[in-house]
């Protein structure tokens, strides 16, 4: 493994920087080089928000994505941005409720917010859900060393919730997630930026 | 660890005393975590209604004999420019942190940018030297920040720290070193008794003692321009040698002051020129261009200011090509070029809209 990117986007409040910071730390634990960067707006909650992983053998130069190995995409938004921007082998995975529209073939869907809702109450670990199904399918870290930097970086008082939501992401790559969204035209009055 | 976290232990390792600031992203972790932390080992922390206070307020803990900084990014920094002027003339250490974002004015806060590097040399009024460092990893964070306190403690001047929301921003694995592997400078303290004391008695040297207020030593502080007691004074001959010396301390010491790193240039044909977080980009771009055979070397700046004139002046004539990489329109490209004097061909790898430069951009620059 030289370089393996992970882009991991949606909203503000999903929890989507701390699931990145997670698994950069799960894998520094495993002894390889791992780097991360957050991307968001100004606000506190809402608006496009994104965590980027890179994870390697080596050093790490350039610090951003190129060219996306694994895209995780909570939101049509995030989806419409980074779609095309991945690698050819990518593995894609959006939300099975807030993506409606696909754009390219074979992405995986995965009921991560509707988990979160029931677990937390709220989209909040909609992240760490699909942290569980992310490292459950790719492998890149193992559950040890994901559990070890989930005690380590979530909030105390959290950390039994947290766990249960990345086993629930286990469990959803288990079962194989939904049906593959196929690509099909663009529709201009549906899944707009923001537009939910 | 975050690259602002690197700094922020940098800050603490150096001896940071006092800090004085107004929350700013995307500097505002260093801020976040130096409130917590510097009072718990008996330092001060205090925010300010804003960023002219806050540099006024370091200004005046570094008098009462303090390592003092702040840290803000570019609104603030421009609000900070007058303070610094008053610094550089009154000569006193202090650290200013500026983590740059995109602008101009509120521009996009949480987005990169490396747009104030002329404003971090000549943003205040008035000719006068400037020390500017950056840094281009979360490791290099805590080093050049222990750099710019004891530059500005060695020097009795204001230290700009320019960084950039990519490293600010970047979390990357960083072996600390131990504590006391840390080379701390403290800026010297008169040894005369108080009434044979001058503030800035060239006498004593290109960086007279600066003595800590409320031990004993009266003395007066002014932006005017000053006689070796503080005083205004309008007498050229007390004027001049004020003048050249404050300029002397510095240019007269930039083997300790210029900081730079080569990469691969021995036998480059072309050299990618860059700092701070557009450098992670350049120096990516020369390993692809490596890997294709190229003869392609790097050359990172940490120290900015004063230009390190020494570094491009070796290269200059001896490689075919020097490519300048920065998230801005071109303002170190005017130093490449200055200095390069046609002697090779130089062009910029530009872009300013918030992104990081990409790798493709600098290496279709190699090509032509």
């Amino acid at each position: 493994m030289s370089r393996y990117e992970l882009r991991l986007a949606g909203d503000g409040g999903q929890g989507l920087v701390l699931a990145g910071l997670i698994l950069a730390e799960a894998a520094l634990n495993e002894g390889k080089n791992a780097l991360m960067t957050q991307s968001y707006g100004a606000q506190a909650r809402g608006g496009p928000s994104r965590s980027e992983v890179i994870i390697s053998d080596g050093e790490i130069d350039y610090p951003k994505v190129l060219s996306a190995n694994l895209l995780l995409a909570l939101s049509q938004d995030a989806l419409d941005r980074h779609g095309r921007n991945v690698a050819k082998d990518a593995l894609i995975l959006v939300d099975a409720s807030e993506v409606e529209r696909a754009m390219v073939e074979g992405m995986m869907r995965f009921p991560f917010v509707e988990t979160s809702r029931k677990i937390m109450g709220s989209e909040v670990g909609a992240g760490m859900v699909a942290l569980g199904t992310v490292v459950q399918l790719t492998g890149i870290v193992s559950h040890r060393s994901l559990f070890a930097a989930i005690r380590h970086r979530v909030p105390s008082g959290t950390e039994e919730m947290n766990r249960r939501a990345v086993q629930a992401g286990f469990k959803l790559a288990q079962q194989g997630g939904g049906a593959a969204l196929h690509s099909q035209p663009a529709l201009a009055s549906r899944g707009q930026k923001g537009g939910r | 660890m975050l690259g602002n976290e690197a700094v922020a232990e940098g800050a603490l390792a150096a001896g940071l005393g006092f800090y004085a600031g107004y929350p700013i992203t995307p500097s505002s972790e260093i801020a976040e975590i130096l409130s917590e932390r510097l009072p718990q080992r008996g330092g001060v922390f205090l925010q300010m209604e804003d960023e002219i206070s806050s540099l006024a307020a370091v200004i005046g803990a570094s008098v009462g004999g303090a390592k003092a900084a702040t840290a803000t990014s570019g609104p603030g920094f421009s609000l900070m420019q007058e303070n610094i002027g008053f610094a550089v003339a009154t000569e006193v250490p202090c650290v200013i942190i500026s983590v740059m974002r995109a602008g101009p004015s509120t521009g996009q806060p949480t987005s990169p940018s490396q747009g104030d590097v002329m404003q971090a040399r000549w943003g205040t009024h008035g000719d006068h030297p400037i020390i500017v460092l950056t840094a281009s990893s979360v490791a290099e964070c805590f080093r050049v920040t222990v750099t710019a306190f004891n530059l500005a403690e060695r020097y009795r001047t204001p230290v700009i720290l320019l960084l950039d929301e990519v490293v600010g921003h970047l979390r990357e694995r960083v072996e600390m070193p131990p504590l006391e592997a840390v080379t701390v400078v403290e800026r010297a303290r008169p040894t005369m008794p108080p009434e044979w004391y001058f503030p800035y008695d060239e006498n004593e040297g290109d960086v007279p003692a600066l003595a800590p207020f409320g031990e004993g030593y009266r003395f007066h502080i002014t932006g005017l321009f000053h006689d070796r007691a503080g005083f205004p004074t309008l007498r050229l001959d007390e004027i001049q040698p004020w003048v050249e010396r404050v300029f002397r301390k510095i240019n007269t010491h930039l083997e300790d002051i210029l900081r730079w790193e080569e990469e691969g240039t021995g036998d480059a044909e072309i050299v990618l020129v860059s700092y701070g977080g557009s450098a992670r980009a350049a120096r990516h771009a020369m390993k692809v261009a490596r890997g294709q055979g190229k003869a392609v070397g790097f050359l990172k700046l940490i120290t900015l200011w004063p230009f390190p004139e020494a570094a491009v002046r070796r290269l200059a004539g001896e490689v075919k090509k020097m490519v300048v990489v920065e998230m801005n329109r071109g303002q170190m490209l005017l130093e490449v070029e200055r200095v390069v004097a046609g002697r090779s061909q130089v062009v910029g790898v530009n872009r300013a809209d918030g992104e990081l430069v990409h790798p493709n951009d600098i290496l279709k620059a190699l090509e032509g």
